[in-house]
C-alpha cells in the first residue's frame, strides 16, 4: 500500500494554506500506511538564507546551543528553529556544505533530513495525524509540497526509513511500490560517489534522480530515465526547488489520481485525498498514464 | 403508469444515506438487511467522496444512485442491484459482480469488472488498465477508451469498447468476446482478431441497446478473441518460460 500526496500551487493566494491542505490530503490516506509519515514543504525563497532540516532522537541534548556553536564554527550567523524531534538550521547559502559537516562533527547523532534554499522535511514513525500535529505542518506556508504515509515493505520502520527521501539540494521523492534492482543501482551510485543512509529502495530512487540531475538533466528527463533504469513497481512523486513531477512504471498497478485547476495541480494515491481541495468538483481529474512523465515548474 | 412517473415516484421515496452524516457501514448494513420483496427499492447515497466499498454485496433488486465519485470496489459482488455512480469510480468497480447492473457516469480506474460472473457494467467515460481482467461471464460496455492489459485471462462474457484499447488487449485470453470500435495498441498473447458473423452483430446490438448506446452500429466494431493455442502445454515453448 503506502499513500502519496502532492500539491503544486499555481495561485499565490493559496500559499498560506499549503500546509493545511497537504496535511488534510495526507491524513485522508492514513489507512494506506500506518508505519510512518512524512512531508516536505517548499517555502518561499528568503533570498539570502538556506536551510538544513535536522533530526535527533534526543532533541533536548542535541539542539541545545547548536546555533552558537555552529555560528562559531562557520563564522557567519546561524539560527535554529526547533520543532519536536526536528529543527531547521538557517544560514548563508554558500555555507551550507560546511554547515552539514560542522553539524555532523558537533553532534554525531543528528540525522540530516534534507537541505536547500527552500525545502523543509519532517518525518517520523507514526500515523499522519500524529506527525502533522507534532510538527505543526498545518500552519506551514509554501509553494508546493509532497507527503507520504508508509506501509513498510522494503526496510525497517524507522525515522530514516520514512519518506520523503532527499538526496540533493531541494530535491525529494516519495514512492509507492517496491524496486527490485535497487541494490544494483545503489552500487552503481556509490561508485559515482553518492552515499546512502538506509537500505531502503526509495532512497536509491531519490539518489538516482539526484545523480541524473547532477549530470545536467532536468526533472522531466531524469524521471524518463527511471522507466528504463529502475525495475519494479513505482509511483513516484518528486519535488524540486521550483518543480513537481509524477511518473508511474509501465505496469502501473500502484494507484494514482491527479487533478488540475487554474489554482493547483494535485496528486493523490486515491481520489479521496483530493475531495476537500477547493474547486475539485470542476477540476480536470485523471489517472496518470503508465510510463508517462508529468511535471510542472514555476 | 409511465416509466418516468415511476422513476419520479421511486425518487420521492428514496432512502437517502448521507455519508457525511452516516458511516459507510450503516449504509452497507442497511442494504444487506433488506428482506426479499422489500418495498425499499430506491436508495440514494450522498457525499461518497471517494469512499471505498460503497454498496458492496447488494443482493436485492434495488436501485441505488450514488451522487459523486467513489473509491475502491464500489458495487463489488453486486447481485441484482441497479447501481448508478453519478461521478467516477476508483479501482475494482463491480469486482466479482454476479448479476444486476452498474453504470458509472464518469471514468473508472483500474480493473473495472474484474472476475465478474454476470450482470452488466457500463462505463460512460473511460476505463483504465486491466478492465475486465479475468472476467467470467460479465458484460462490460465502455463508451470511451480502456487501458493496457484489459481482458487479461478473460474466461467468459463480453467486453465492448466504443473507443480505443491500450497495449496487450486480451493477453492469455481463454474465451470471452472483445468488441472494439477504435484502435487497439497491441494484442496480448493468444488474442487475435476474429470474423464478425451475424450472431456476433446481433449479440453486440443487444449489448449496445442494454447499455443505452445509440447512433453506433455493430458493424463499426472489430471482434477479438482467443486463438486457443495456450490451452495445452506445448513442449516447443518450454524455453519461453
Amino acid at each position: 500500500m503506502c499513500g502519496i500526496v502532492g500539491l503544486f500551487l499555481k495561485d499565490k493566494s493559496l500559499e498560506p494554506k499549503l500546509g493545511a491542505m497537504l496535511s488534510e490530503m495526507l491524513v485522508s490516506l492514513s489507512d494506506r500506511g500506518p508505519d510512518s509519515a512524512g512531508i516536505a514543504i517548499y517555502g518561499a525563497p528568503s533570498g539570502n538564507e538556506a536551510k538544513i532540516t535536522i533530526q535527533s532522537a534526543k532533541p533536548d541534548r542535541d539542539f541545545r546551543d547548536l546555533d552558537t556553536q555552529l555560528a562559531k564554527a562557520l563564522g557567519v550567523p546561524v539560527s535554529i528553529a526547533v520543532k519536536s524531534t526536528h529543527a531547521v538550521v538557517r544560514t548563508r547559502p554558500d555555507k551550507i556544505d560546511e554547515a552539514r559537516e560542522a553539524i555532523q562533527a558537533l553532534r554525531p547523532d543528528i540525522r540530516i533530513m534534507g537541505a536547500g534554499d527552500v525545502v523543509e522535511i519532517y518525518k517520523e514513525v507514526g500515523l499522519p495525524e500524529a506527525v502533522v500535529d507534532r510538527f505543526d505542518v498545518r500552519k506551514m506556508t509554501g509553494t508546493h509540497g509532497i507527503g507520504h504515509t508508509r506501509m513498510a515493505t522494503e526496510s525497517a520502520v524507522t525515522t530514516m526509513g520514512a519518506h520523503p527521501f532527499s538526496t540533493g539540494a531541494d530535491q525529494c521523492l516519495v514512492h509507492n511500490g517496491s524496486l527490485s534492482n535497487h541494490n544494483n543501482v545503489r552500487r552503481e551510485l556509490i561508485r559515482e560517489g553518492m552515499s546512502f543512509e538506509t537500505e531502503n529502495d526509495t532512497e536509491v530512487a531519490a539518489a538516482y534522480l539526484s545523480s541524473q540531475m547532477a549530470h545536467g538533466k532536468n526533472l522531466g528527463e531524469a524521471l524518463e530515465g527511471t522507466l528504463s533504469d529502475l525495475d519494479g513497481f513505482f509511483t513516484f512523486v518528486v519535488g524540486t526547488k521550483n518543480g513537481f513531477g509524477v511518473v508511474r512504471d509501465p505496469i502501473a498497478c500502484k494507484p494514482a489520481v491527479m487533478a488540475e485547476t487554474d489554482q493547483y495541480v494535485a496528486f493523490g494515491s486515491e481520489y479521496r485525498a483530493l475531495t476537500k481541495l477547493p474547486g475539485i468538483d470542476n477540476a480536470r481529474v485523471w489517472e496518470p498514464e503508465p510510463a508517462t512523465v508529468y511535471f510542472w515548474e514555476h | 403508469m409511465t416509466a418516468t412517473s415511476k422513476a419520479t415516484r421511486d425518487q420521492a421515496h428514496a432512502r437517502v444515506f448521507d455519508l457525511d452524516a452516516m458511516s459507510l457501514r450503516e449504509l452497507n448494513q442497511a442494504l444487506h438487511g433488506l428482506a426479499p420483496g422489500s418495498n425499499e427499492t430506491a436508495w440514494e447515497v450522498l457525499n461518497p467522496k471517494g469512499n471505498h466499498s460503497v454498496a458492496v454485496g447488494v443482493d436485492q433488486p434495488v436501485s441505488i444512485d450514488v451522487r459523486g465519485s467513489v473509491g475502491y470496489y464500489c458495487g463489488g459482488m453486486n447481485s441484482g442491484g441497479t447501481i448508478t455512480v453519478h461521478g467516477s469510480a476508483g479501482p475494482g468497480v463491480g469486482e466479482n459482480m454476479m448479476s444486476g447492473s452498474i453504470t458509472v457516469k464518469g471514468d473508472a480506474s483500474q480493473y473495472a469488472g474484474a472476475t465478474g460472473k454476470g450482470g452488466l457494467l457500463v462505463i460512460e467515460g473511460n476505463a483504465s488498465s486491466r478492465c475486465g481482467i479475468s472476467m467470467k461471464g460479465i458484460d462490460i460496455v465502455v463508451h470511451g477508451n480502456i487501458g493496457h492489459m484489459s481482458a487479461f485471462m478473460a474466461q467468459s462474457g463480453n467486453l465492448v469498447v466504443l473507443g480505443d484499447a491500450g497495449d496487450a488487449l486480451g493477453d492469455s485470453i481463454y474465451e470471452a468476446r472483445l468488441f472494439v470500435r477504435g484502435k487497439v495498441d497491441s494484442l496480448g498473447a493468444d488474442c487475435i482478431a476474429k470474423e464478425m458473423r451475424p450472431e456476433h452483430l446481433e449479440l453486440l446490438q443487444g449489448l449496445l441497446d442494454r447499455a443505452g448506446v445509440t447512433g453506433v452500429k455493430p458493424s463499426e466494431f472489430k471482434r477479438y478473441g482467443s486463438a486457443r493455442t495456450l490451452y495445452n502445454f506445448n513442449i516447443d515453448n518450454a524455453d519461453a518460460y
